[in-house]
């Protein structure tokens, strides 16, 4: 397995990705490709797991847009990805949140972490 | 072909410069050891024996012992002979996986995982004969016939039915090298290859 990992370093880009885990609210700055030209979305929403480890690492973000559920997954390390930004850190018990998909209003509510 | 000894270490992803996320294999290759070159004089061909990955002393025939011991090097697991090198060997040298450059195609050829005794769709894609639904049982996976009755009364050689699967030596042609390592001996292939983690591959470039 040594040298798995020694393969797998040497495609490392070095990008810092700060941590968060589910319940964070993160928003996901990604490059988007239109034909020739390239710009920045941002997604912005809930952390609902962290799935994987190294290379293969993803986490999902849920976000209510006009309230529609959307989910995206994301590579941890895809080159798309411009930043990740934690914006709130929040209080769950678990580490896999998908019980927050069944909630709405005041329910769909997490409280925020103290540090 | 000239080529290399390896073992499949194992498959990962990366992501490539127009960031698509790739399959690859990762081999390691070599160092391999010249022990015997053969030529047209005293063997009939010319060819370059190789040899890979360390093996106990103990375990090593004497005629063997002799052999590695004329190469002037340890025992060796695993030896293939390559033909058509462009550069000259002596017993003794090391071929390393410097000899292979990234983004070329390379063929590898292994052992592919042993399946047990198959049914003819796993084994040879065949379809099957029925339906599973409308009253029909027990026929989803059947081969179907084997050919005509009176003429020829008999099965013809070679019809391709059930049996042992997988373990066959098998080469996979036309694979990208992604990255050569050399500090590690490390080779990144897209794609698969065939065998389990550890067996023995053959590179051939």
């Amino acid at each position: 397995m040594d040298l798995m990992k020694v393969a797998e370093e040497a495609f490392n880009t070095g990008v810092e990705v700060p941590e968060f885990g589910a319940g964070d609210t993160v928003s996901v700055h990604y490059k988007i490709k239109e034909g020739a030209k390239e710009r920045v979305q941002v997604f912005r929403g809930t952390v609902i797991q962290v799935k994987g480890a190294g290379v293969s690492k993803r986490f999902t973000v849920r976000k209510m847009s006009n309230n529609v559920g959307v989910e995206r997954i994301f590579p941890i390390n895809s080159p798309f990805i411009d930043k990740i930004e934690v914006n709130r850190k929040g209080k769950v018990r678990r580490a896999r949140i998908y019980y927050f998909r069944e909630l709405t209003g005041k329910k769909a509510r997490i409280k925020e972490k103290r540090v | 072909m000239p080529g290399l000894i390896g073992k499949k270490i194992g498959m990962t992803s990366v992501f490539s410069a127009d960031g698509k996320n790739v399959p690859c294999t990762v081999i390691e290759a070599g160092p391999c050891v010249v022990t015997q070159v053969k030529t047209v004089e005293t063997d009939g061909y010319d060819a370059v024996q190789l040899a890979y990955d360390e093996k106990r002393e103990k375990s090593t025939t004497k005629p063997m012992k002799g052999h590695f011991q004329k190469a002037g090097t340890t025992p060796k697991a695993k030896l293939v002979e390559f033909k058509d090198f462009e550069q000259e060997f002596k017993p003794g040298d090391v071929v390393t996986v410097d000899m292979i450059s990234e983004d070329t195609f390379v063929d590898v050829c292994g052992i592919s995982k042993g399946k047990g005794f198959q049914g003819v769709v796993k084994r040879h894609g065949f379809r099957g004969v029925g339906d599973a639904t409308h009253g029909q049982h027990n026929r989803l996976r059947a081969p179907g016939s084997l050919g005509a009755s009176s003429y020829p009364s008999r099965v013809f050689k070679g019809m391709r039915m059930a049996g042992r699967t997988g373990g066959d030596r098998v080469k996979v042609e036309n694979l990208r090298v992604l990255k050569v390592i050399p500090e590690s001996n490390l080779l990144l292939i897209k794609g698969s290859v065939p065998g389990a983690k550890g067996s023995y591959l053959i590179i051939e470039v």
